[in-house]
């Protein structure tokens, strides 16, 4: 309760501060609204009251408050990185209104994974969805993102539709909303595999898992790269973690039939995400099939239902925040001052702006999952977790997409260090917002990796099926 | 009207669903994906409010969903309907098939 409680303070002191604040106070709206986000996301580590409230609707225990802050630790990263984009002509007069939805969608993301019924779930849901299709349409006289905006929201009505159906059908079957009690009266009836078919897809719409991937690409090329960034770490972070705590609260008698459908999809959309990353040429799109591919390692995760896999998927995305937000801090850098976003343009970027390909090279090998980095251990854990459960053959699958995945992450470390070019980027220098969090980023990757008392928290607090 | 059964309604709103589902994989004008859209939403909400009243006649759970989801979808749709105004400023148009810039 504690989170959404000081995330609606700052929510509030930061609209109030748009509306009522002079222009001259204006210029302090970044860093103050940096500082106050800053201020939640450590506030969000003390120690805080477990339990349920609003008679089981609201469940807050050790995991949830664990989602959250990963959640936080994401969402500042996306804020600080936010400064050179919102600092535009065209973008800058809109600045409050990028940090009240980014706040909102957040929000629903927390009542999203804390929920203890479907009416609260499904609020903290479109809560979290809606925003965020304005946010993908934010630039938007640039008919690109635009587009993108209409992508977003068709999907999410579509994928939300499914979800709604699939929960008119649990609610004929157990005639309750609670996960408690529906967890009693669920075993593998016919309309209940069905209602739990509608109920994922509605869920991997959201991860972008491979059957409903299509939105992906085009989504996150349109996008403003900030809010890609976001979309790409945080709202997919939520969404696994909310197909988790459903998969194992209210599905864990059916966890046969869901471990058989997810072993399906894991295969398909890591094989499906590294062939397409393959081919791309813009930087947008290649980071949105690697992460295609990146939620299949993910849901390799969720589909070990223990409390280690609960573990290893929190880690993951953990680990998947920093790389990301790292990869595309780099790319929003040089898109804010050259406007470049395709892989032939970063040829010989090593010769220009060495720290800035340092920086994409260490999350590209964090995401490949090269061993120093913390990459290598976030995949390691999540291969052991499902092994422990006897997938040895997915695992195989998976360890071989790892070495596929090798080859197109190297493309892009090739053209910064190797590639020769006669014009390269410019050299730059990017605002001070923009290196905090790139140097943030990498301290991440480097000491999650190493700091074993990480993985041990997340394994005391989570839960199996 | 009391004697329909259970089965009628769930009848409708499965064909309602599926019709949804046809309209917004087929039509190219992005306000009747629209509609599609609101059909296969409002198929979720008799199923509600039909196993609420025939299964569960004691309680509310069903028709309370039902009046969230429908003013969830009201949300939904305000917030279609400006993008895609805003698309139809930007390219003066809102067929789907023109709206396919990004391609790889």
């Amino acid at each position: 309760m504690k989170q959404e409680m000081s995330l609606m303070v700052v929510f509030l002191i930061l609209i109030v501060y748009d509306l009522f604040a002079s222009e001259n106070l204006k210029k302090y709206f970044q860093p103050v609204a940096c500082l106050l986000f800053l201020a939640h996301t450590i506030y969000g580590f003390f120690p805080q009251a477990v339990g349920t409230s609003f008679a089981g609707m609201y469940v807050c225990y050790g995991a949830e408050i664990s989602m959250k802050n990963i959640l936080n630790i994401g969402v500042l990263l996306v804020l600080l990185q936010s400064n050179g984009w919102l600092s535009k002509e065209d973008t800058s007069f809109k600045r409050g209104e990028f940090f009240m939805l980014t706040l909102l969608t957040l929000f629903g993301m927390y009542l999203m994974i804390s929920s203890g019924n479907f009416i609260l779930f499904y609020i903290g849901l479109e809560t979290a969805s809606l925003p965020m299709a304005a946010l993908a349409a934010f630039d938007k006289y640039k008919n690109n993102s635009a587009e993108a905006g209409a992508k977003y929201i068709f999907n999410a009505v579509f994928s939300s539709a499914c979800l709604l159906f699939g929960l008119s059908f649990l609610y004929g079957a157990c005639g309750t909303f609670y996960f408690e009690d529906l967890a009693t009266c669920v075993y593998s009836t016919p309309l209940l595999v069905m209602s739990l078919v509608f109920i994922s897809v509605g869920l991997f719409f959201k991860i972008s898992l491979v059957p409903f991937h299509f939105w992906t690409a085009d989504v996150y090329q349109g996008a403003p790269t900030n809010v890609t960034a976001y979309l790409s770490t945080i709202s997919k972070g939520a969404a696994v973690f909310a197909l988790m705590a459903i998969l194992y609260k209210v599905f864990g008698n059916m966890y046969d039939e869901w471990q058989n459908m997810l072993w399906w999809i894991v295969l398909i959309t890591i094989t499906v995400g590294n062939l397409f990353a393959m081919r791309q040429t813009n930087l947008k799109r290649f980071l949105a099939f690697s992460s295609v591919s990146q939620a299949g390692y993910i849901a390799l995760a969720v589909l070990a239902g223990s409390v280690q896999g609960m573990a290893s998927t929190m880690y993951y995305i953990l680990v998947y925040i920093f790389s990301n937000m790292a990869a595309f801090g780099v790319i929003n850098a040089i898109e804010t001052k050259t406007g470049k976003v395709d892989m032939t343009d970063y040829n010989g970027l090593y010769k220009t702006n060495p720290k800035l390909a340092l920086a994409m090279m260490i999350s590209v090998f964090s995401l490949g999952g090269i061993p120093p980095l913390a990459g290598f251990f976030s995949k390691f854990f999540v291969f052991t977790a499902a092994a422990a459960q006897g997938q040895y053959l997915l695992v195989l699958f998976a360890l071989l997409n790892t070495i596929i995945s090798l080859y197109y992450y190297l493309l892009v470390v090739k053209a910064m260090f190797i590639n020769p070019n006669e014009t390269p980027i410019e050299k730059f220098n990017s605002d001070g917002y923009m290196k905090i969090s790139l140097v943030f980023c990498m301290i991440g990757l480097i000491v999650v990796g190493f700091a074993r008392g990480i993985y041990e928290y997340l394994s005391l607090v989570g839960f199996g099926a | 009207m009391s004697n329909i059964p259970l089965a009628g309604y769930l009848i409708v709103s499965a064909i309602m669903f599926f019709a949804g589902v046809y309209g917004f994989l087929s039509r190219r004008n992005m306000l009747t994906i629209l509609m599609s859209l609101e059909l296969m939403l409002n198929a979720a909400d008799i199923n509600f409010v039909a196993f609420n009243k025939f299964l569960y006649p004691g309680q509310m759970d069903g028709a309370f969903f039902a009046m969230f989801a429908i003013g969830v979808s009201a949300a939904e749709t305000a917030i279609a309907i400006a993008i895609i105004i805003n698309i139809y400023r930007n390219i003066k148009n809102i067929y789907v098939d023109e709206v396919n810039k990004m391609k790889y």
